[in-house]
C-alpha cells in the first residue's frame, strides 16, 4: 500500500524522525492559512508548496494545463501560496512516474522552506538478499538515485539489521560517516537512521525512501521527502491504515478486485486473462505475448476461489473496455475446475458475452467443468493446454 | 530415494481448521502418515482419526512425529514455525500465505540457527510421488520416477508436472519452494539435496521474476551439477516493472530480478530453458 508524503512524514516524525513542519491542505483558502501559521511561526516567508499524489518526480513534473508549472513551488508570502494552490489544484500533474495520462492534484503539503546545505539519499527495504532489512545511503541525493545504483553500486552503502537487536548504533554511525556528517550533523543523521529503522520495522514497511534527507545550514539533519510503502500482507495489524489509504489515486478494478481478495494488475493490451496462481498468471501473460497479443491483465483467482469470487473476477475483467478477448486458463489443484466452470458461466450470462472467450481446464474436476462449459450453451472455444489456448484466443481477438 | 519425504515421513498438522482438516485427508489419502493434530485448546479431539494436541511438543512427544504441516492463518502462521522449532520438527511445510515479511525476517534468523529446515510459506508443499504428498498439491498428476521438479510457483509446477507424467517421465520429489520475498528454503538448498540423491537424474528448475535466486541456481548448477539434464523456466517475461505480481516476490525492482537475466544465467550454466509454460516437460525429454 502506497500513502502521501504528508503522512510518511507524520507517521516517521512519531519515530522521532526529523522533518520540516507542515500542514496538509485541500483548498486554496486553507493553504493560505497554513501558510500564514507557518510564516508566523518559523519567521521565515519563504514557503514550499508540494502536489500530494501516489508518483515520483513532482519537482520535474509539469501540469497538463499549465506547461510552465512543476508539481513542487517555492514561493514567499501567504498570498502568494494562495495563488500557487489555486494553479495546482484539481489540474493534472504529469510526472515520468504516472504515464501520460497524470494524475489529479487533490492535496497540497504547505512546508516551511528550508536552507539547504547539502542533498544526501537514504533508504530502507526488506532485502531478499540478506533477507532482512537493509539500509542503504548514498552521498548524493536529490537526483537520480536509480542510474547511480546502476552505474557505481559501491556508491550506495548498505548496512543489514539482525532482526534480533535491530539496527546498531555502530551501523547507523557507519552510515553517516559514509555519508560525510561530521561533529553536530553526525549525531543527528545517527539517531535519524535509527529512528528510521524502528518506524519502518514496528510499522511493517517494505519500502522507505527519503530522497533528499537534507543538511540544513542551521546543522539540522532531516526528511525533506517521504516515500512509505506497507506490506500489505501486515494489514491485520495495523488498523490506522484504513485511514492513510487514499481511494482516489488506485486503479477503479484493482480496488474492485482487493474487495474480492482477487490479484489484480491492470495492463495495456486487449486480452483479458483469467488463471489460478501467481506464476501461472505470469506465465499465461508471457504465452500470449508469445503468439501476439497483448495481456490486459494480470489476475489470480487465488487458490480459495469460489464460483462468486470468479463470477466477481469475470466481470472485472469484462468491465475493461480495452479487451477484445478473455483466456481462462486453469489448473485445478484446491481450485476446483466445475467451480470455476459454473463462475464463468453464471457472470457470463448474467452481463452479457461480446468477446471472444477460450477455456482451457486441467486438474480436479476438470470432466465436470468441462460438462459445465459445454452445456452452457455460451459461444466458448476449449482449449488442448495453454500454448493451444493463448493461440486460439489470440487468433479470435484480432 | 528421494529427497525431504518418504513412507516413513510422520506428520503433525497445526491448523486443524477446514484447510488444514480437508488437506490432512487428502494426504491421508493418497498414503501420507498422519500422525496428529495441534491446535490449542483442542486437545483430546479427533483430527482425521488421529488425536489433537494442545501443543506441538506434546504431539511429537507421544507420536514421534518429525514434520510438521502447517495450515495456521496469516497472523499466527510465524508463531506456529517458530513452535514446530522449538518441538525440534526436522521439516516444517508452511502452506499459509500472506505471511508478514517482518514475521518471515525474525523466522529466517532463528530457523537457520536450528536443526529444523522450513519450506514455504505461500507454497504447495513437497511430493514424494507414490510415497508422500505433503501440502495442496492435486496428488493424481504425479507419477514415481527420477525427476526432481523445484519451483517458486504453485499451479505452475502442477503445469510441469502434468507435462513430464504425459511424457512417461515420473519424478523423484517435487518441492515448491513458495513465492515470498523471504521463503524458509532457496533453490539452492533444493538443488544440494537432489544432487546428492541417487535416485534423481534429471531437474526442472521453475523461477519467477523478482530477486536473484534464480542466477543462484544457475551459479550452483555450473559449478556442482555437470551431467545432470536440468530444464528451467522462468516465469514472468512481460511483467511491468515496479508492479507487484500476487506473489511478495514477483516484482522487478530498479531493472534487477528481469526474466532475461535470469534465462542468460540459466543459459550460460547450461540449463535448457523452455521457451514457453507449455514445453516444460518436452524440453526436459530431449535433454535425456
Amino acid at each position: 500500500m502506497n500513502i502521501h508524503e504528508y503522512q510518511g512524514k507524520a507517521l516517521l516524525a512519531q519515530y522521532g524522525v526529523a522533518i520540516p513542519q507542515g500542514i496538509p491542505v485541500f483548498s486554496a483558502q486553507e493553504a493560505k492559512r497554513a501558510a500564514e501559521k507557518l510564516i508566523k511561526e518559523t519567521g521565515n516567508e519563504v514557503v514550499v508548496v508540494k502536489s500530494q499524489i501516489h508518483a515520483g518526480g513532482r519537482g520535474k513534473g509539469r501540469f497538463k494545463e499549465d506547461q510552465e508549472l512543476g508539481g513542487v513551488n517555492v514561493v514567499k508570502g501567504a498570498a502568494a501560496v494562495y495563488e500557487m494552490a489555486q494553479r495546482m489544484l484539481s489540474r493534472t500533474l504529469v510526472t515520468h512516474q504516472t504515464g501520460p495520462t497524470g494524475k489529479v492534484v487533490n492535496r497540497l503539503l504547505v512546508e516551511q522552506g528550508i536552507d539547504i546545505d547539502r542533498e544526501v539519499y537514504v533508504g530502507a527495504v526488506v532485502d531478499r538478499d540478506s533477507q532482512r532489512i537493509t539500509l542503504m545511503a548514498c552521498a548524493e541525493g536529490g537526483v537520480e538515485i536509480e542510474e547511480i545504483a546502476a552505474a557505481t553500486p559501491e556508491r550506495i552503502l548498505k548496512e543489514s539489521a539482525d532482526p534480533v537487536t535491530g539496527l546498531s548504533a555502530f551501523q547507523a554511525r557507519r552510515l553517516a560517516y559514509g555519508l560525510g556528517l561530521e561533529g553536530e550533523a553526525h549525531k543527528k543523521g545517527t539517531a535519524f537512521l535509527l529512528s528510521l529503522y524502528r518506524a519502518f520495522a514496528a510499522e511493517d514497511a517494505s519500502l522507505a525512501e527519503i530522497n533528499p534527507l537534507v543538511i540544513t545550514k542551521g546543522g539540522d539533519v532531516m526528511a525533506l521527502d517521504a516515500k512509505l510503502n506497507f506490506d500489505d500482507n501486515a494489514e491485520f495489524r495495523h488498523h490506522q491504515w484504513g485511514d492513510l489509504r487514499d481511494d482516489s489515486e488506485e486503479d477503479a478494478a484493482e480496488l474492485e478486485a482487493k474487495k474480492h481478495d482477487l490479484s489484480y494488475v491492470s495492463l495495456d493490451g486487449t486480452i483479458g486473462c483469467m488463471v489460478n496462481g501467481a506464476g501461472l498468471a505470469m506465465a499465461t501473460m508471457d504465452i500470449i505475448k508469445q503468439f501476439g497479443g497483448e495481456p490486459a491483465n494480470f489476475l489470480d483467482v487465488g487458490g480459495g476461489a469460489s464460483t462468486e469470487r470468479v463470477t466477481a473476477a469475470f466481470k472485472i475483467i469484462l468491465s475493461d473496455k480495452n479487451v477484445k478477448g478473455i483466456f481462462v486458463n486453469i489448473f485445478g489443484g484446491i481450485v476446483f475446475c466445475d467451480m470455476v466452470a459454473q463462475g464463468v458461466v453464471d457472470a457470463a450470462k448474467e452481463v452479457g458475452l461480446a468477446v471472444p472467450l477460450v477455456v482451457r481446464l486441467e486438474g480436479t474436476n476438470v470432466e465436470a467443468g468441462r460438462k459445465i462449459i459445454a452445456e452452457s450453451g455460451l459461444n466458448v472455444t476449449t482449449a488442448d493446454d495453454m500454448a493451444d489456448g493463448a493461440r486460439k484466443i489470440v487468433e479470435l481477438s484480432r | 530415494m528421494s529427497i525431504l519425504v518418504d513412507s516413513n515421513t510422520k506428520v503433525v498438522v497445526q491448523g486443524t481448521g477446514r484447510a488444514g482438516s480437508f488437506h490432512a485427508k487428502q494426504c491421508q489419502e493418497y498414503g501420507t502418515q498422519i500422525v496428529a493434530g495441534v491446535a490449542p485448546g483442542k486437545a483430546g479431539r479427533d483430527f482425521v482419526g488421529k488425536p489433537t494436541f494442545n501443543t506441538v511438543k506434546e504431539a511429537v512427544e507421544a507420536t514421534g512425529a518429525n514434520c510438521s504441516l502447517i495450515f495456521v492463518p496469516a497472523a499466527g502462521a510465524a508463531d506456529a514455525i517458530l513452535e514446530a522449532a522449538a518441538s525440534e520438527v526436522e521439516l516444517i511445510v508452511c502452506i499459509t500465505e500472506g505471511v508478514p515479511a517482518m514475521d518471515m525476517i525474525g523466522v529466517k534468523r532463528i530457523i537457520d540457527g536450528s536443526n529444523s529446515r522450513l519450506i514455504g510459506p505461500n507454497c504447495p508443499g513437497v511430493i514424494t510421488p507414490g510415497h508422500c504428498k505433503l501440502g495442496i498439491m492435486p496428488g493424481y498428476i504425479h507419477k514415481e520416477g527420477n525427476i526432481g521438479v523445484i519451483s517458486r510457483s504453485g499451479t505452475l509446477t502442477y503445469e510441469a508436472v502434468h507435462q513430464l507424467t504425459q511424457l512417461g517421465l515420473g519424478q523423484s520429489t517435487c518441492v515448491g519452494i513458495g513465492g515470498d520475498a523471504i521463503p524458509g528454503t532457496q533453490f539452492i538448498d533444493v538443488l544440494k539435496l537432489f544432487a546428492e540423491d541417487d535416485d534423481t537424474k534429471g531437474v526442472v528448475l521453475i523461477g519467477e521474476i523478482g530477486g536473484a535466486a534464480e542466477e543462484e541456481a544457475a551459479q550452483f548448477i555450473k559449478e556442482n551439477m555437470k551431467g545432470t539434464p536440468v530444464a528451467g523456466f522462468i516465469a514472468g517475461k512481460t511483467a511491468p516493472k515496479g508492479k507487484r505480481m500476487g506473489h511478495a516476490g514477483a516484482i522487478i525492482a530498479g531493472g534487477k530480478g528481469t526474466a532475461k537475466d535470469k534465462i542468460e544465467a540459466l543459459e550460460q550454466a547450461g540449463v535448457a530453458v523452455a521457451p514457453n509454460p507449455s514445453e516444460i516437460g518436452k524440453t526436459l525429454a530431449s535433454l535425456l
